[in-house]
């Protein structure tokens, strides 16, 4: 199965939407191709690609606006609602006539069911939950400089490999891989939502948006979605936060929550936890922060009762500033924190609300000069 | 007629104790147990709760890794599983998900036709959830993934589940043969049974190779696989930032709130 690599052009993102709406994660990761293809080269183009029914080339605008040069339109009734089996036999046959050189989908529930499926169809590499993307390997060398323990004197900057290098954490955390697919076309990904940025909405910009072939008949739909429940709890939005208040199993029980949500609501924050405290059924799965959970970066994250796991570190460490609060002073949570605090949780918390407030007086006389 | 489950799991390093030795940046994979991939025992579970409700249901474990896998199948057997089939082969060793789906895929079909084929969402080693959809791909079936709540319909034909969504879940019906994964929310997995433990368990565990199933070879292993490993490392630890300093916890709680103000967060 030798794959002519001439034969394969631009970054396509399945702009995944929901109830007519973009997900997040198809902003971020059209940020995200539109950097890549600039690596790549001048003529290398990001194409967003709009998978639903008719109604679904609404959502083209909001490509462009957000980085896309192109948007392709796979539209049929049939497609109105995500089925395994139709979607990825329109976007199959897509990547089989078009030829994109890489794919990158949302690690969403959708993309996490989907792109597998298409990879096995196509016969191409898949990596899955990328937190980092390359072409250039200079640009590697860099990330890599910064971010990470790698020996990078054997690579070489001066390198005109192109080739898609996607880092994703390995190992429940523990450890992170760059992964290549050096024989295949297209190179295919899924990314964790929240984790790439989105361009600057640039309002007005338009382009060129073509329908492509769909193929589809209700034979090759062996599923029936009977029903789409929304659950009446609010959705945590923990990538969007700026503040998040995180428990962990210092909390002791179930209770300590309440302390967490009283945290939260005083700063205007997000109730996060730790897999330790999910798996302990304290709270829902929804706010689990961490590699099994969701990766967050605030401004200000609160992690109070939590030893800091490196499946949980790997989360949360790209937050602005980190403070800690935690009984033992050992805990691995303090090589991380900007602000450590070595004390009772439930100590120190409420008084941390009641001086909230006051926290721009407190700074004035500490910083007279500044005032 | 009798309703045959196949049921696809793999032993794991427990990835929460597994350490990195800080000086050198590696895994430290001494006395770290190997452990039943947590969402495939909640896949068996869902299986081993239709035999419990029928009387003509077997239960079949399809695996794949190395010669001491073989103590998942003798959990799983002890458990209430009837056969295990291991495939062990250094031929697929090495192999990434694409790889795996095919030796996977051919090993089931050694092991016989099936009503329904259930695995666990991911294993805890690799978090990729790509092996169960590309099994199904390659066994030509539809699947449904992130099953958190099941109902099987009289004829036993038709599976009406949850899939699990972010914010919610949706109903989706599915007739068998088909592939399901399976999520923690779906159940409680049982122990082993104590005759279960006693019963030789060996008897009922057959090891094959790859050319016992059948798989075209040029489809699995290291040099097969459409994904390699470019590098691995550890994430650079952030330098270790302030303790706060207070004699009561009014006085930290303030000199934080001048650190945050000052670094300009708040």
């Amino acid at each position: 199965m030798a794959v002519n690599f001439e034969d394969y052009k631009n970054i396509w993102v399945y702009a995944e939407s929901r109830d007519g709406k973009l997900m997040n994660v198809a902003l971020e990761l059209i940020g995200e191709g539109k950097r890549l293809a600039e690596d790549i080269g001048s003529d290398e183009k990001l194409i967003a690609v709009l998978v639903g029914d008719d109604s679904v080339a609404d959502l083209a605008p909001e490509c462009f606006e957000y980085g896309a040069d192109e948007v392709y339109v796979l539209a049929d009734p049939l497609l109105k609602n995500y089925t395994t089996d139709a979607y990825c036999k329109v976007i199959s046959d897509a990547i089989q006539e078009v030829k994109p050189e890489i794919v990158l989908y949302g690690a969403t529930h959708v993309g996490r069911d989907l792109a597998p499926r298409i990879a096995a169809r196509a016969n191409a590499g898949l990596t899955a939950d990328c937190t980092h993307l390359d072409v250039s390997l200079a640009k590697y060398i860099k990330f890599a400089n910064e971010k990470t323990t790698l020996n990078t004197s054997n690579l070489d900057p001066n390198s005109t490999d192109k080739g898609l290098k996607m880092t994703r954490p390995a190992f429940g955390g523990n450890l992170m891989a760059t992964i290549i697919c050096p024989t295949t076309r297209p190179q295919m990904a899924t990314v964790r939502p929240g984790v790439m940025q989105k361009l600057e909405r640039e309002a007005g910009k338009t382009g060129k948006v073509t329908k492509l072939n769909v193929n589809l008949t209700e034979d090759d739909i062996r599923t029936k979605i009977v029903d789409i429940v929304r659950s009446a709890k609010e959705m945590v939005s923990l990538t969007d936060a700026d503040i998040i208040c995180s428990g962990g199993r210092g909390l002791g029980d179930a209770s300590g929550f309440k302390l967490i949500q009283e945290f939260a609501d005083k700063v205007g924050g997000v109730v996060g936890a730790s897999r330790a405290a999910v798996d302990s059924g304290w709270i829902d799965q929804s706010h689990q922060v961490g590699q099994t959970g969701t990766t967050v970066k605030p401004k200000v994250y609160f992690a109070c009762g939590i030893s800091g796991a490196i499946q949980h570190l790997a989360g949360m460490q790209n937050s602005d500033i980190i403070v800690a609060i935690n009984k033992d002073p050992d805990a691995p949570i303090f090589e991380v924190a900007d602000f450590g605090i070595v004390g009772d949780l439930y100590k120190v918390i409420p008084q941390i609300i009641a001086e909230w407030d006051k926290a721009e007086e407190l700074f004035n006389e500490a910083h007279p000069e500044e005032a | 007629m009798a309703y045959k489950i196949i049921v696809c799991a793999k032993q794991v390093p427990d990835t929460n104790v597994i350490r990195i030795n800080p000086e050198t940046g590696t895994l430290i994979r001494d006395g770290v147990p190997s452990i039943l991939n947590p969402d495939d025992a909640n896949a068996l579970e869902m299986a081993l709760e239709i035999k419990d409700k029928y009387d003509d249901v077997t239960v079949t474990v399809v695996s794949m890794g190395p010669p001491q896998a073989k103590d998942l199948l003798r959990e799983a057997i002890a458990m209430g599983a009837d056969r295990g089939i291991l495939l062990s082969d250094r031929a697929v060793g090495g192999s990434d998900t694409w790889a795996t789906s095919n030796a996977v895929a051919a090993a089931i079909k050694y092991a016989g036709d099936f009503d329904v084929l259930i695995g666990g969402r991911q294993a805890i080693d690799g978090d990729t959830a790509q092996v169960g959809p590309q099994i199904a791909e390659k066994l030509g079936i539809p699947q449904v993934t992130y099953v958190q709540e099941y109902e099987l319909s009289e004829d036993r034909k038709t599976f009406t589940v949850q899939r699990q969504l972010e914010d919610g879940y949706e109903v989706v019906e599915v007739h068998t043969p088909c592939m399901l994964t399976c999520i923690k929310e779906l159940n409680t997995p049982r122990y082993m049974s104590i005759g279960g433990i006693f019963a030789d368990p060996d008897s009922k565990i057959e090891v094959v190779n790859a050319d016992d199933v059948q798989v075209d070879k040029t489809t699995v292993g290291l040099k097969a696989s459409p994904t390699n490993v470019f590098r691995s490392f550890t994430p650079k630890p952030k330098g270790k930032g302030v303790t706060v300093e207070g004699d009561t916890e009014k006085e930290m709680a303030d000199n934080l709130l001048i650190g945050l103000k000052y670094k300009q967060v708040i």
